[in-house]
């Protein structure tokens, strides 16, 4: 079947080209959501090759981007009004950055996709757009080595495409740089959260079957009250490090995530127990301390992934000191809050 | 955002100012302004917003510039020590991020 997106066909000297459509419909809106909260996240693609836009002649723009459909409808989106053509290379459903990183956004499949193409039998001219941050994977000069299109840089969002034609075909500092908006890294905490899939259920069922455990033996009541107090508070730890961390990243003093992370487990953890969600045992307060802690704190360092300015180097040397303390705090934390059944402080 | 910078001097990144010509192409392709280039030679001014990513390395060509490029990604690195190789945002055949 067509994708809705194809709205006919381009006769050029190297076939009919598939013509885009540069507006959303309802079902790109629908799937926009569902792919952020990561269903279907790793399947949703286009098919790659070229594309036309507009009414593109032998002079117009070729603009590059990667198959993973969120990344080509933003794009498509961002060429209304303009006639180009657009290159889509395979980078296996994976946006720009993440795929130029891993090689399939490379100097290779672009070279591979121009020849597929046909380019120089479309297009007069011999440059090729292609987003600046696919110049992880992409080499300018070695594309231009490989098949006589030279590259030029275009600008980190596709949104601000148009802008850059009008600049004549030049990215503004402005536009050359990474920023990470409030907006931004919100629209990233779905997939946070959505993330570690069954363990979301796994792990608060063994605390809700646990949390029936007493000195007498076992106690359905004691699992379902004392098993929901559990939840609640694994609940506020992981949304505690999943998304409050994210949301104020630069707001948060300490520059390693896990601190920040840890920092903000504990703030939670201090407005529950002013609640009495922490239990009367002081043994179990002291528990959760480490439970939340260790859970927040890691899960905000996983936020170093999606964020876009941490390093390998840098990510290396805080791991070497949070994961083992992590691990450690929520050994700790578990130990102690199944003691905290059977003991009375 | 100013309040976005990682820890300080942890980074491999590395130029050397006798090969570079001045072709700014890494002012370019940084994600964070970390050169710019005077008098026709690149210098790095702000080393800590450095975040590995590689892509002045790649497009240098005059293979002026080193790092040890990677993904500065806490599961990409668990998942590298788990199956013992480089960190790797691969979680799978096709990828997670």
């Amino acid at each position: 079947m067509k994708p809705g997106y194809i709205t006919g066909h381009l006769d050029t000297p190297s076939g009919a080209i598939p013509l885009v459509s540069t507006t959303w419909r309802v079902k790109d809106i629908i799937d926009t959501i569902k792919v952020r909260w990561s269903v279907g996240r790793m399947n949703y693609r286009v098919q790659p090759g070229l594309y036309a836009v507009g009414s593109p002649r032998d002079s117009s723009p070729v603009f590059v981007t990667a198959n993973f459909k969120l990344t080509f409808d933003h794009v498509r989106r961002a060429l209304g009004g303009i006639d180009g053509w657009l290159l889509v290379l395979d980078t296996r459903g994976i946006n720009v950055w993440c795929a130029a990183g891993k090689g399939t956004f490379s100097t290779s499949e672009l070279a591979r996709q121009i020849g597929l193409a046909s380019l120089e039998k479309v297009v007069s001219h011999r440059k090729v757009i292609v987003p600046q941050l696919g110049a992880v994977g992409v080499s300018a000069h070695e594309v231009k080595q490989q098949t006589g299109f030279a590259v030029i840089y275009g600008p980190v969002l596709a949104a601000d495409i148009p802008a850059f034609i009008d600049a004549g075909y030049k990215a503004t500092r402005d536009m050359r740089k990474v920023k990470f908006p409030f907006s931004e890294r919100m629209k990233l905490v779905p997939v946070e959260l959505a993330n570690p899939g069954y363990y979301l259920l796994l792990v608060p069922a063994l605390f809700l079957l646990l949390s029936g455990l007493n000195r007498h033996g076992y106690s359905i009541d004691l699992a379902l009250s004392g098993g929901l107090r559990s939840l609640i508070n694994l609940l506020v730890a992981y949304v505690a490090g999943c998304a409050v961390t994210p949301a104020l990243l630069p707001w948060i003093p300490f520059r390693r995530f896990a601190l920040k992370g840890l920092a903000v487990g504990w703030c939670a953890a201090v407005l529950l127990s002013l609640f009495h969600l922490l239990g009367s045992n002081p043994l179990e307060a002291v528990s959760w301390f480490l439970i939340m802690g260790g859970l927040s704190s890691f899960t905000a360092m996983t936020f170093t992934g999606t964020s876009t300015f941490t390093s390998l180097s840098g990510v290396q040397k805080e791991m070497k000191t949070a994961l083992p303390v992590q691990i450690g705090m929520a050994a700790a934390g578990i130990l102690f809050w199944l003691f905290s059944k059977f003991i009375i402080l | 955002m100013n309040g976005l910078i990682y820890l300080s001097n942890v980074v491999t990144l590395d130029l050397d100012p006798e090969k570079c010509t001045g072709c700014r192409m890494c002012t370019i392709v940084c994600p964070h302004e970390v050169f710019v280039v005077e008098n026709r030679k690149a210098r790095i001014v702000q080393k800590d917003r450095c975040m590995e990513c590689g892509a002045c390395e790649k497009n240098c060509p005059d293979q002026a510039i080193s790092v040890r490029s990677g993904v500065g990604c806490a599961s990409g690195i668990i998942n590298g020590l788990l199956r013992g190789t480089e960190p790797t945002c691969d979680c799978g055949s096709s990828g997670c991020c």
